[in-house]
């Protein structure tokens, strides 16, 4: 018996599990997909927001400003780049100036610090890549960038590090209530716990019906996105918004903790929540609006583009809230735009509302807040490297060219307390394959670690998500993959 | 700290060529660093026929042809470092040594000097993000070369059905390959009017396969959530945009992409070398040295060629430079030089500088075309418009690259720049 089980691993699910992690109790993680971190949390803005956006008096408004606040300390805990760059949102002539006004108010009403309304020269000194056409802007400099799915990660991997367990491959399939505890059927058996906390994202709807009917939907939103080289990573420095409008917060600019640039999103109503595909439309859209903020911005130097799902609902503000009917299932639903910035907060809260109903958050005494990430060769310098080599030689064999990513690194996230077990699983932990190349170089080698190292087959590993197989079939055997 | 006469980066075909030619000329301490653990670069994946009939009057294998190179290499006293990655080049000043800083797993960090460096990095394949290929993101999209290295090196085949987007030489060699190893190649789509690849490899690799060629057409939708399930294939119009109501639909596991080569030069860009934008490679003189004295670039990884022959000649240039470099015959910073301008038809030379007082008795210009045409003349103009010289061709097409051999005392006595355009015959125009 669990005293807490948390349905799903994104970022608010493993934020979720580390603050647990610290209390006596006993806690489990079930995980739907391979790996953690696998839907809403791999592809975002990647911005940890000042919180000026929301109506004061919402979850939103106040969980944004606290995860904000605690980001810092947080990321440097877990060992998680993050950077408080700032952020500008652009007015583009008479009429959009009200907005901006309208902003500032707002951010003042939520707490957020240092708000300052700039004209469209002051904006440009500060980012002389912007167009002659803003006129003004609101600077946020408590908004940051933040690597989320490294953020995630770190989060579980210090829970599971302090005593949290995490089941992957382990959706849950139905549940039932006896007396006292909630029991979750799953392939890997039967759980039982005294509190579920439903963090299942774009599916938190479904995983809340499996209780009872919801009072709230998922309408899931597509949002498109450019991911460019190294080679434009400085075009800005800040996280460049235009005006937020009802699809959203808009087509951004920002630099990413790796180095890259991040151009998007549109917002589109999706229908298949597993539909992560790109249009030619919505790409162009957010060409033609990205290079509104910034004209000369060099979009052939794309690497990459991604989409991902907002688990946006029917009402406006987070879903954070307990099951009428049963006090002990809490739902982290909703958890759209700001989400990200607000997990730690949003953590903290889910404590809180399970210990008005009787959870114990007792501290454990040797509870340890600090993980270090695997050695990240490319920052080191000349004599860190030489050290790190003679320490273990695999350091010394570069395996992605375009990252310079060693074997030690990838062998390290493969033995890590939360193991990679496929190819993306490898390159998100420790960047092989996300360069100029994308892995056309590196993959067929990641592949070779992996097999090594899991002792699997090469056929049996995968690219993603199960399902996502990448060989067919042994040539010298004819044996076919699984 | 070792310093060498001449470090090499990479032992593929150019870095073997210009490492031996080094040797030949005189150099008796040079290095080749190469990041696989065998020498020979992609050739070793690229068990095709078809090398080698220019430089040695023979078909051969890549393996077979890297064969020829790394026992002409086992005859001199080049030293080689295996398993071992290039991470910076920091050029000497004023004549002093460059640095290389390198790692492996036996030597560690590795910071070395050289007199003369020569990049040899080869080139990379152009990826679906380089081209935004709209639709899901599932498994079971490769660039063909690395198709081409599962196959072929690790001995395993990624899919059953495949389309193949583009019509690069890869592209088209991976679509016969496959088909003989069992899979059924539904398709080649090129976006061109015009393939990319050479007319030889059309022929044998896809009509002799009946694998149907897509021209002016591109893959405008691929579905799968996990695995590739089907991809949509547009036909496109004069603008290269899709033309709505021509899509047909192709169920497949697979897609192979095809879509062109990108000359490696992140080294070369942080060494702080001239860049050529239309190469994606360094500008290069016509003895292969860069805008950096002593740095020397050659093969791929300068300008992406169809034939390694080209390759092996243009580095073993290279080679000779450095060696030249080395024992003192150095260009003066003063030195005269002559542009080489592309003219109309003409989408690249290389070199693209010359130094007339420097050249010997002919300079050997490799250039593109940028569209198919009929017979045609290559024209050489000076920068009076006067002809230089001039070429006869009966065919032109940007998927073959096109050499001429100037004569030196020409090139010496040209007023201004140098024009190299393309003059269609009347009445001969294109496709």
């Amino acid at each position: 018996m669990y005293d807490v089980i948390i349905i799903g691993c994104g970022v608010i699910g493993a934020a979720t599990a580390r603050r647990l992690a610290r209390c006596r109790g006993k806690v489990a993680v079930l995980e739907a997909q391979n790996d953690v971190a696998n839907g809403t949390t791999k592809a975002n803005s990647a911005i940890v927001h000042a919180g000026y956006d929301p109506e004061p008096g919402t979850l939103m408004a106040r969980l944004n400003v606290e995860g904000n606040r605690q980001m810092g300390d947080l990321c440097a805990e877990l060992d998680v780049p993050f950077r408080r760059t700032g952020s500008l949102v652009l007015a583009f002539g008479a009429d959009q100036q009200p907005k901006l006004e309208e902003l500032y108010r707002r951010g003042t009403a939520n707490g957020v610090p240092g708000l300052q309304l700039l004209t469209g020269e002051e904006a440009r000194q500060l980012e002389p890549s912007l167009s002659e056409a803003v006129t003004g802007a609101l600077l946020a400099p408590s908004a940051g960038i933040v690597d989320p799915w490294g953020l995630a990660l770190a989060l579980i991997e210090n829970a599971v590090t302090n005593g949290v367990e995490l089941y992957r491959r382990c959706p849950v399939t139905a549940v039932r209530e006896e007396e006292g505890h909630f029991v979750l059927t799953t392939p890997r058996g039967e759980f039982t716990a005294r509190y579920v906390i439903n963090a299942a994202g774009v599916d938190a709807d479904k995983v809340h019906a499996l209780l009872e009917t919801p009072d709230f939907t998922v309408h899931p939103s597509r949002g498109e996105y450019y991911l460019l080289d190294k080679s434009e990573g400085k075009t800005v420095s800040r996280v460049i918004f235009q005006c937020p409008g009802p699809e959203g917060k808009g087509v951004l600019v920002a630099p990413t903790v790796h180095g890259n640039l991040l151009v998007g999103p549109n917002a589109e109503a999706v229908t298949d929540r597993r539909d992560l595909g790109n249009t030619a439309d919505a790409l162009d859209f957010v060409r033609r609006r990205a290079m509104q903020s910034v004209p000369e911005l060099n979009l052939r130097q794309n690497i990459r583009n991604f989409s991902g799902i907002r688990a946006n609902t029917d009402r406006g503000d987070f879903v954070i809230e307990k099951s009428k009917t049963n006090p002990h299932w809490l739902d982290l639903a909703g958890i759209c735009s700001p989400g990200l910035s607000s997990a730690p907060a949003i953590a903290d809260y889910a404590a809180e509302l399970l210990a008005a109903e009787g959870l114990s958050l007792e501290e454990k005494p040797d509870f340890n807040p600090r993980r270090q990430a695997v050695p990240r060769f490319r920052e080191l310098n000349a004599q860190q490297r030489a050290e790190l080599i003679q320490k273990d030689p695999r350091f010394g064999r570069v395996i992605c060219r375009c990252e310079t990513v060693t074997e030690g690194e990838i062998v390290a996230a493969l033995h890590s307390p939360v193991p990679a077990w496929t190819i993306n699983g490898v390159k998100r932990r420790c960047n092989a394959g996300m360069g100029r190349c994308q892995g056309g170089f590196c993959g067929p080698r990641v592949q070779e670690i992996i097999a090594r190292e899991l002792g699997i087959p090469m056929t049996d590993v995968l690219m993603d998500q199960d399902g996502t197989w990448v060989l067919a079939w042994e040539t010298k055997t004819g044996k076919e993959a699984r | 700290m070792a310093t060498y006469e001449l470090i090499v980066v990479g032992g593929g075909p150019a870095g073997l060529a210009a490492a031996c030619q080094a040797w030949e000329k005189g150099l008796r301490h040079i290095l080749i660093l190469e990041r696989d653990s065998e020498l020979g670069g992609i050739l070793n994946q690229c068990i095709h026929s078809g090398f080698g009939l220019q430089r040695f009057r023979e078909e051969l294998t890549g393996p077979e042809y890297a064969g020829r190179f790394i026992e002409m290499l086992g005859d001199t006293g080049v030293e080689t470092r295996l398993d071992t990655m290039v991470l910076q080049i920091v050029p000497g000043k004023d004549g002093a040594p460059h640095q290389v800083h390198a790692v492996s797993a036996k030597e560690g960090y590795q910071v070395l000097e050289a007199q003369a460096v020569v990049l040899a990095m080869g080139c990379r394949e152009r990826t679906r993000g380089a081209i935004s290929i709209p639709g899901e993101r599932p498994s079971g999209i490769f660039t063909a070369g690395a198709a081409q290295r599962y196959l072929n090196i690790e001995g395993y085949m990624v899919g059953r059905r495949v389309v193949i987007l583009g019509s690069g030489d890869i592209g088209l060699i991976m679509a016969r390959r496959m088909t003989l190893e069992g899979a059924k190649v539904l398709a080649c789509v090129e976006l061109m009017p015009y393939s990319g690849g050479l007319m030889r490899n059309i022929v044998q690799c896809l009509q002799d396969f009946d694998i149907p060629l897509y021209l002016s057409h591109t893959i405008t939708d691929i579905k799968g959530h996990d695995r590739v399930e089907q991809v949509t294939v547009s036909e496109v119009g004069p603008d290269r945009r899709p033309i709505p109501g021509t899509e047909m639909v192709f169920d497949c596991d697979t897609v192979l992409l095809s879509v062109g080569l990108i000359p490696e030069n992140e080294l070369t860009r942080a060494a702080g070398a001239d860049m050529d934008r239309r190469t994606s490679g360094a500008r290069v003189y016509e003895n292969m040295e860069t805008s950096i004295p002593g740095i020397f670039a050659c093969g791929n990884v300068v300008h992406v060629h169809d034939l390694v022959d080209y390759v092996s000649a243009e580095s073993e240039r290279a080679g000779a430079a450095a060696a030249a470099y080395v024992q003192g015959k150095r260009a003066e910073a003063t030195a005269r030089t002559l542009e080489l301008k592309n003219g109309d038809g003409v989408s690249y030379t290389v070199p693209q500088t010359v130094r007339p007082d420097e050249a010997g008795k002919t300079v050997e210009v490799f250039f593109r075309v940028n569209r198919v045409t009929g017979p045609a003349a290559i024209a050489v103009r000076d920068g009076e418009g006067n002809s230089l010289t001039g070429f006869r061709r009966a065919h032109l097409a940007p998927g073959e690259m096109e050499h001429i051999l100037l004569p030196g005392n020409l090139v010496r006595s040209a007023k201004g720049p140098v024009t190299i355009s393309i003059e269609e015959d009347k009445g001969g125009s294109a496709r």
